[in-house]
């Protein structure tokens, strides 16, 4: 009785010591910092192993590899923030660019078609949100739903099978087919919503809505609002980031994106920090994270583990660093 | 400008019906600027329902309520408050992932002149200039209001209501569950906002400390009002007796149903 006693009061002190030193005060703060302390060594682990892993190709790879699902992983984290989530932003992203090939197929431009791709995406987030909200379905089961019937839309539009890109010139290599332009479409599509999100009554709003829907009702916050609009940003994304795809691999794909994308970005969303069930969360974080998945999986290719061992290491590695996260979030809060 | 005697808030007559269910029955209460009112009762003496009606949640079956000594139809939440009739519940309104300084300016954010972006510069230190008009303490106004202890939440909830221009408080049970010292800053804080010339109803069923900082106590029993007095130094005593006389009734009555089922289960 009298060693429990103990132990736990040198429990309390270790983690008053833990909280108070400024070092770890600096961590528990900053969300994201933790993370990407993981990242760095990550990326330390696999040069030494590797010795290629910083090199330019690889770079310019792993940029490709996470400016896709960064983009989505942005969108998700404000959906997140509001306790909701969108399962079939991976759809969309595999519909946009047939919705874009087909508008050019028409005979219509090549930015036409873009427009048009990211103007149904952001239609189908739209949907989603008045379903959600005015029906009251909660939007795990109304995305879900959506997930196969975009999916099913998308394969009949396309009799399943893939096309050429279309377009050509500076265009493509603005919209994905240049070697950085994935990256930088993906950091500025981060920078606006981290703005958007601490900056701007919207934000304010998304925080409000997801931490105290019937407070901020109260105060008269228009709840539904907030919450459609961002369904409508969270599938546009999904959307500029399919179209960017198809521009960097110069086809378009049915199959392309679906829920394997959409799971990385949650994950992604989630390993940097965002609270599964709404109030926090930072879409810088969303990047770090998906940008710590993807030298995961990025290191391990090139370490040469199979692929048949690879999702397991994936998952376990997806595990350990959620863990660390809420341990953090735990510290944190008896910080204070 | 309304006399210094005039009521801020003022009901007459009041009752409600849930159907069958007479909820409160002739109730007749007012408050002054600068006055607190203190109204205790029981669980289920129709408090709650008393204070739907003052801030306009719900309509009474019959009565009227004055404000500002004039007649007014309280048909939502929105226009009580428009008239300055704020009720702070303990936690309900609070967002605890948002700052303080951004739950006080919580739909009424300040902007940075020409530009979509909020001035989180300005709304910290208006808030913080707030909060010390108020006498109320924090660590900073930039911390998370989850971070905050009971009592620091309430004091912000109220500071809250006052910044969004409340003129007549509804204080909802403000010392629930908070330790003597926290409840004795919140009573500091009450009469601060006395002073202020803020009207204040004070909802509790801890009679000790409604007294502390009330003028006057209205007790609400199964819907009637059975005392309404000036708080004095025998006020303690006499609503001790009030109390205890029902509490003697209700066990006499259980007594007395008790045997009847008793002598039914014999025969």
């Amino acid at each position: 009785m009298s060693q429990s006693n103990t132990s736990q009061s040198q429990i309390t002190s270790l983690r008053r010591q833990l909280t108070q030193n400024p070092v770890s005060q600096f961590f528990l703060k900053q969300r994201e910092a933790s993370i990407a302390i993981i990242g760095i060594l990550l990326i330390l682990y696999f040069e030494t192993q590797t010795s290629v892993f910083l090199s330019r190709y690889n770079i310019i790879n792993l940029f490709q590899f996470t400016a896709e699902t960064a983009i989505i992983a942005a969108g998700e984290v404000m959906l997140l923030i509001l306790g909701e989530i969108d399962l079939s932003v991976g759809n969309v992203y595999a519909l946009a660019p047939f919705i874009m090939y087909f508008t050019v197929q028409d005979h219509f431009p090549i930015i036409v078609g873009i427009l048009a791709g990211l103007l149904v995406s952001a239609f189908i987030g739209f949907l989603n949100g008045v379903v959600t909200v005015v029906l009251g379905i909660p939007s795990f089961i109304t995305t879900l739903g959506s997930l196969y019937i975009i999916n099913g839309l998308t394969l009949t539009i396309s009799n399943g099978f893939p096309e050429l890109t279309p377009g050509t010139g500076q265009i493509v290599n603005i919209m994905g087919g240049g070697s950085y332009s994935e990256m930088i479409w993906a950091v500025i599509v981060v920078f606006v919503l981290q703005f958007v999100l601490s900056r701007t009554r919207w934000g304010m709003y998304t925080f409000a809505t997801g931490g105290n829907i019937i407070g901020a009702k109260e105060v008269g916050i228009n709840t539904s609002l907030i919450k459609i609009g961002n369904f409508v940003i969270v599938a546009f994304l999904g959307g500029l980031s399919g179209i960017l795809a198809s521009f960097r691999i110069s086809s378009i794909d049915p199959l392309a994106g679906g829920s394997t994308i959409m799971f990385s970005a949650i994950a992604g969303a989630v390993i940097g920090g965002t609270a599964l069930n709404g109030g926090v969360g930072t879409v810088i974080g969303s990047l770090i994270g998906v940008i710590v998945l993807s030298i995961i999986k990025d290191g391990f290719t090139l370490l040469g583990i199979s692929a048949f061992t690879f999702d397991l290491i994936l998952g376990i590695s997806i595990l350990v660093a959620m863990l660390l996260n809420v341990r953090l979030q735990m510290l944190r809060k008896a910080g204070n | 400008m309304a006399e210094a005697s005039a009521s801020a808030l003022r009901v007459e007559h009041i009752s409600k019906n849930y159907g069958a269910v007479t909820a409160l029955r002739d109730v007749s209460l007012g408050v002054k600027y600068g006055e607190a009112l203190g109204l205790i009762g029981d669980n289920g003496a129709g408090k709650s329902t008393l204070i739907k009606i003052m801030t306009g949640y719900t309509a009474p079956t019959s009565g009227a309520i004055y404000v500002n000594e004039e007649q007014k139809h309280l048909h939502s939440v929105n226009y009580a408050r428009s008239l300055g009739i704020e009720t702070v519940y303990q936690d309900l309104a609070m967002i605890s992932e948002l700052s303080v300084f951004h739950n006080m300016f919580l739909k009424r954010e300040l902007l940075i002149p020409r530009t979509p972006f909020l001035d989180n510069h300005r709304m910290k230190r208006e808030a913080q200039e707030f909060l010390l008009t108020l006498g109320v303490k924090l660590p900073s106004v930039d911390v998370e209001v989850s971070k905050l202890s009971g009592g620091q939440r309430q004091a912000v909830a109220i500071a809250r209501a006052l910044f969004m221009n409340a003129k007549i408080l509804l204080l909802d049970e403000p010392l629930a569950a908070m330790g003597a010292r926290e409840g004795a800053a919140i009573l500091e804080l009450i009469n601060n906002l006395k002073k202020k010339n803020v009207a204040i109803i004070m909802i509790g069923h801890n009679y000790a400390q409604v007294l502390e900082v009330c003028d006057r106590i209205n007790l609400l029993q199964r819907g009637v009002i059975t005392y309404d007095k000036i708080v004095s130094s025998n006020s303690m005593d006499e609503l001790n007796d009030i109390i205890i006389r029902e509490y003697r009734i209700d066990q006499k009555q259980a007594e007395s149903s008790a045997a009847a089922d008793g002598a039914n289960i014999v025969h």
